[in-house]
């Protein structure tokens, strides 16, 4: 077995071990439990940083037709029901690996904030090991080349998430946390149907092999999945993944299952749970039905900038600061299905970088509101305002990923946001032209509400609420949140760091669809 | 004419009836009540291994005419008839305490017991329609009097209901057999597939279609199928809990068994496909959205177990689709329908193993209400009991429930039932929404005493409150629950055992 193969499976079984451990220990060891929670997320992000190798493998090793268009950096394949077409096969390549360092940087930094504070409603321990069970999901989601195992990864984070919302939640937390479970179940199951509609049409249910530029000689041989098929196949799979990212008009169990949602549980949710979704319709549903996705890009694309003008709208009219970060996701989200709508290199490179950047921005978005309403005891835009006044390193702060969020140019949320419109335009037909048109007409709406929150919070005379608030930040807080707002600089500086990686398997999966 | 009897064959037959006798002498001569729970335990050990040691032997038949067997030992009998043992040992040690408190017959209840696994033996190696009926009523009609055991108002309701719905299903299918051998002049299974296989006009014969549809429709009485289902929930609310918990693993098995013999390959799929289609359908949506509703545990029990026995059938209906009739799309939608079996009956015997342990010996299963917080009481039995409940609704942790309902979409996939996966897919949702609601209950929080309802405080008074769990439940928690994560990681143990 291979280095890359030993840390393939390491990063999944070292959270794994780790959150049975965390449960174990004994509630008076409620602190040791966690800071060996934050260990044991150390090693894992350790373990992703190691799996960086990119070299392996050069561009031209992708050219040529009937090639598989996933060449993952490690790889490995090991039988576990073969009855079930279930195989253990584990691979990362440039359209995963940043999403799997995302991950494991995003449970860090919770499970270290959960070392500073732990929500009220249950033991700390648990909802770390909780954490760790759902990074063991996500992780196994991104880094899964099986197709049933892509499908049982992608239940596993189901139930703990819904516990996390359930348990540590707001006042609303259990209709919440139901919500959740069931639309998102909902998702799965139709993505249980669509797999297995795959499956059953192509007899295999090994991503590598079924992701394939279309190959005369290829195609002849083993048939390929038929048209018909694949259009339901997508469509299937699409609805799946549309819940979960989500795609208006899907998405209403997110503002819910946000504002409820403790604030580590926010940060997870919007931070990568979100990104199965979309990693999902990119790597599943158009590489496995390229055909069926480009049937349905029209009507994605056309969701995809209505969840982007609804998003806005509502965002506009928002009261509750969660609320409004919640509603802003469905927005950001709506740029990041365009980009995958459109089907050119450009746009899918957009999706990814524009994953990559709402997960940082809006995870420290969800940082910044709950430390805001842990501090003022309300999330109410019209009892919030001042910051600035009272509490000026947190506004400023608020300040730059409001601003981050909205797509200034030089921050990471930019790249997603301006080339899916940019893709839009490349796309060149009337239709897409005037979903470009719409997209950049969202993109100032964001701006107007992100700039509408600023007022309304940072400015102006403090409220009540906000001048009792103890002003200061903690060190845990500069701790979890520093990586963040660096690394929102950073690849808004050097967007490449993402970009290099996703060329290459981008192109090659371009390849495959007609 | 003399028949050579292979007794190899009828081994686990042999010990199963044989337990049976033993049960009756020892409770007669011996009078002892831990005298006659060995030899009843002993017994039903001796019928699994009894089992296994004639599966290792290969495949064998007795009793047979010229071209058909009525006695067919292969693994797939072995296999059956080592589940009823084993489930026939697992309710025996639920009912530890409840036998304890002597309000039940010791001898008679084993006894009973032992009678109903002999009949769930022969019924997995039956070869004709006869000796499937006579095997399912052997199996059923002990349980009449299980019910009733426990002389109370809702236990002689139950006993009643139940004996009158299943008298009546016995008919119908007796009736459909009747028929179908009037029309076809055959009763052993495999004399009928080739009739069928031969005479292609016999299905333009009206006649022919009644008759399958009543051997279908009466054997669906006993997987509790829409329509067909109402006795199951006050059967099961009137019953002592160790025998609902037989009556929705053991019993249901059986129906599941039967179901699968004359579908197989016997009867016409072209009239059973449709049939059993659109009861799937039926089942799995009125008993997930009537569970909705229910305010008491092992009512809600029941109605789940209706919506699983959708999700079992559902497999069979997709011979409707021409795709699925060809020998290995049927190799894999009975493969899949045995091996949701299997999943099923471990994880809602855990369930039910859980319920007898939070309760007192001699309750009944009472109302969710009541289990407010049992989770932070006893962390363990709730622990089980959340993972049998998740696996129930097929999520993660619940793995081994999470392959169940994998192995049923991918067959009722590869057998062209798209729309049939899609209604299975959906019914998981609604589903979820019930056990969950349980899931929660277990964990909530205590509410502070002079809110706290009327049951809830009769719950926690310190008389209700158990002391501890007798070692026969906690045992047969343990190793369902053990068994349930050990098939839940490796699915392939049942995947290949479903396959003999």
């Amino acid at each position: 077995m291979s280095v890359g193969q030993v840390l393939l499976i390491a990063l999944l079984a070292v959270p794994a071990v780790g959150a049975v451990l965390v449960a174990a220990l004994p509630k008076r060891r409620d602190r040791v439990a966690r800071a060996v929670g934050v260990g044991f997320t150390a090693v894992a992000f350790l373990l992703s940083l190691l799996l960086y190798a990119p070299a392996n493998i050069g561009w031209f090793a992708y050219s040529g037709t009937g090639r598989p268009a996933i060449m993952p950096w490690h790889e490995v394949n090991l039988p576990w029901a073969p009855g079930l077409d279930l195989h253990f096969h584990l691979g990362v390549d440039g359209i995963s690996y940043p999403l799997v360092l995302l991950t494991t940087l995003l449970t860090l930094l919770c499970c270290a904030y959960t070392l500073w504070r732990v929500p009220d409603g249950g033991p700390g321990r648990l909802l770390v090991a909780l954490l760790l069970v759902i990074e063991v999901g996500i992780l196994g989601t991104f880094l899964a080349l099986d197709l049933v195992l892509f499908f049982v990864f992608f239940e596993v984070v189901l139930l703990p998430m819904y516990a996390v919302i359930a348990v540590w939640g707001g006042a609303q937390r259990r209709r919440a946390a139901r919500k959740f479970v069931l639309y998102t179940l909902l998702g799965s199951v139709l993505l249980l149907v669509g797999v297995f509609t795959v499956v059953a049409a192509a007899g295999t249910s090994d991503l590598v092999a079924l992701v394939r530029a279309p190959d005369a000689a290829v195609f002849a041989l083993d048939g390929g999945i038929p048209r018909s098929t694949q259009v339901a196949a997508f469509i299937l799979l699409a609805l799946a993944f549309a819940v979960k990212s989500p795609l208006w008009p899907l998405h209403t169990w997110l503002p819910d299952a946000h504002t409820q949602a403790p604030t580590v549980g926010s940060v997870i949710l919007a931070g990568v749970l979100l990104k199965m979704g979309t990693y999902g319709l990119i790597r599943v549903a158009v590489g496995v039905a390229p055909e069926g996705a480009r049937f349905a890009a029209p009507v994605l694309g056309l969701l995809a900038v209505a969840a982007i003008i609804v998003g806005s709208l509502v965002c506009l009219a928002q009261t509750e600061l969660k609320r409004l970060i919640a509603y802003s996701s469905v927005s950001h989200m709506g740029f990041v299905l365009l980009g995958i709508a459109t089907l050119t290199a450009t746009g899918i490179q957009a999706a990814l970088i524009g994953n990559i950047a709402h997960g940082i921005i809006t995870g420290l978005l969800f940082f910044l509101a709950g430390a805001i309403k842990d501090r003022t005891r309300t999330g109410l835009l019209a009892q919030l305002g001042g910051l600035r006044e009272s509490m000026p390193r947190l506004a400023g702060l608020l300040g730059f990923a409001a601003i981050a969020s909205l797509g200034l140019p030089g921050l990471a949320g930019f790249w997603g946001e301006a080339f899916a419109v940019v893709a839009a335009f490349q796309v060149g037909s009337p239709f897409w032209i005037a979903l470009g048109v719409l997209a950049a007409i969202g993109g100032a709406l964001t701006a107007a509400y992100f700039l509408r929150l600023l007022r309304r919070v940072t400015h102006g005379s403090p409220s009540p609420a906000v001048a009792r608030a103890v002003p200061g930040l903690a060190g845990a807080e500069v701790a979890t949140w520093s990586p963040l707002v660096l690394l929102t600089l950073v690849i808004g500086l050097v967007p490449v760091l993402v970009l290099g990686v996703t060329d290459d398997p981008v192109r090659s999966l371009l390849e495959a669809v007609p | 004419m003399t028949q050579s009897v292979d007794h190899v064959a009828l081994l686990p037959a042999y010990l199963a009836a044989g337990t049976a006798v033993l049960v009756l002498l020892t409770d007669l001569l011996l009078a002892r009540r831990s005298a006659v729970l060995l030899v009843t335990a002993t017994g039903a050990v001796a019928t699994t291994v009894g089992a296994a040691a004639a599966a290792r032997s290969g495949p064998r038949q007795t009793f047979c005419v010229q071209d058909a067997c009525s006695y067919l030992a292969n693994g797939r009998a072995a296999l059956v008839a080592a589940l009823f043992a084993l489930l026939t040992l697992g309710v025996l040690a639920l009912s530890g305490p409840l036998l304890r408190t002597t309000q039940i017959p010791t001898g008679e209840f084993c006894f009973l017991l032992a009678c109903s696994m002999t009949g769930g033996v022969v019924l997995g190696a039956a070869g004709d329609l006869i000796t499937l009926i006579v095997a399912l009523e052997a199996l059923t009609l002990p349980l009449f009097a299980l019910v009733g055991l426990r002389r109370s108002v809702a236990s002689a309701e139950a006993a009643l209901t139940f004996f009158v719905v299943s008298v009546v299903a016995t008919a119908v299918t007796l009736l459909g057999a009747a028929l179908l051998y009037a029309v076809t002049g055959a009763v052993h299974l495999r004399s009928l597939e080739a009739v069928f296989a031969d005479g292609a006009g016999l299905l333009k014969v009206p006649l022919t279609a009644v008759a399958v549809a009543l051997v279908v429709l009466g054997l669906a009485f006993k997987v509790a199928a829409v329509p067909f289902h109402v006795w199951a929930p006050t059967t099961y609310d009137g019953a002592p809990m160790p025998v609902a918990a037989y009556l929705s693993t053991a019993s249901k098995l059986g129906g599941v068994v039967a179901l699968l013999a004359v579908t197989e390959f016997s009867l016409p799929a072209s009239v059973t496909g449709p049939v059993l289609a659109v009861l799937a359908v039926l089942t799995m949506t009125v008993g997930n959205l009537v569970a909705l509703r229910q305010r008491r545990m092992v009512r809600l029990l029941a109605w789940s177990s209706v919506a699983q026995a959708g999700y079992i059938i559902a497999p069979l209906g997709a011979f409707m689709w021409g795709a699925s009739r060809e020998l290995p799309a049927v190799r894999t939608v009975v493969a899949a329908v045995l091996a949701y079996t299997v999943f099923y009956v471990v994880m809602e015997f855990a369930a039910f193993a859980a319920v007898v342990a939070l309760r007192p010996p001699n309750a009944d299963g009472g109302s969710i209400a009541a289990y407010r917080g049992a989770a932070r009481r006893h962390p363990w039995i709730g622990a089980a009991f959340v993972l049998a409940l998740v696996g129930l609704a097929g999520l993660p942790p619940g793995l081994a429930g999470l392959f169940a309902k994998v192995v049923v979409v991918r067959a009722l996939l590869a057998g062209g039932a798209g729309w049939l996966a899609v209604v299975v897919a959906l019914n998981a949702v609604i589903g979820l929404a019930y056990y969950l609601r349980i899931v929660a209950k277990l964990y909530a929080p205590m509410p502070a005493p002079d809110r706290a309802a009327e049951p809830v405080a009769a719950m926690t008074s310190p008389a209700h409150r158990q002391a501890r769990v007798g070692w026969t439940v906690a045992a047969a928690l343990a190793a369902a629950t053990v068994v349930a994560i050990v098939i839940g990681f490796a699915p392939q143990l049942i995947l290949d055992l479903v396959a003999v």
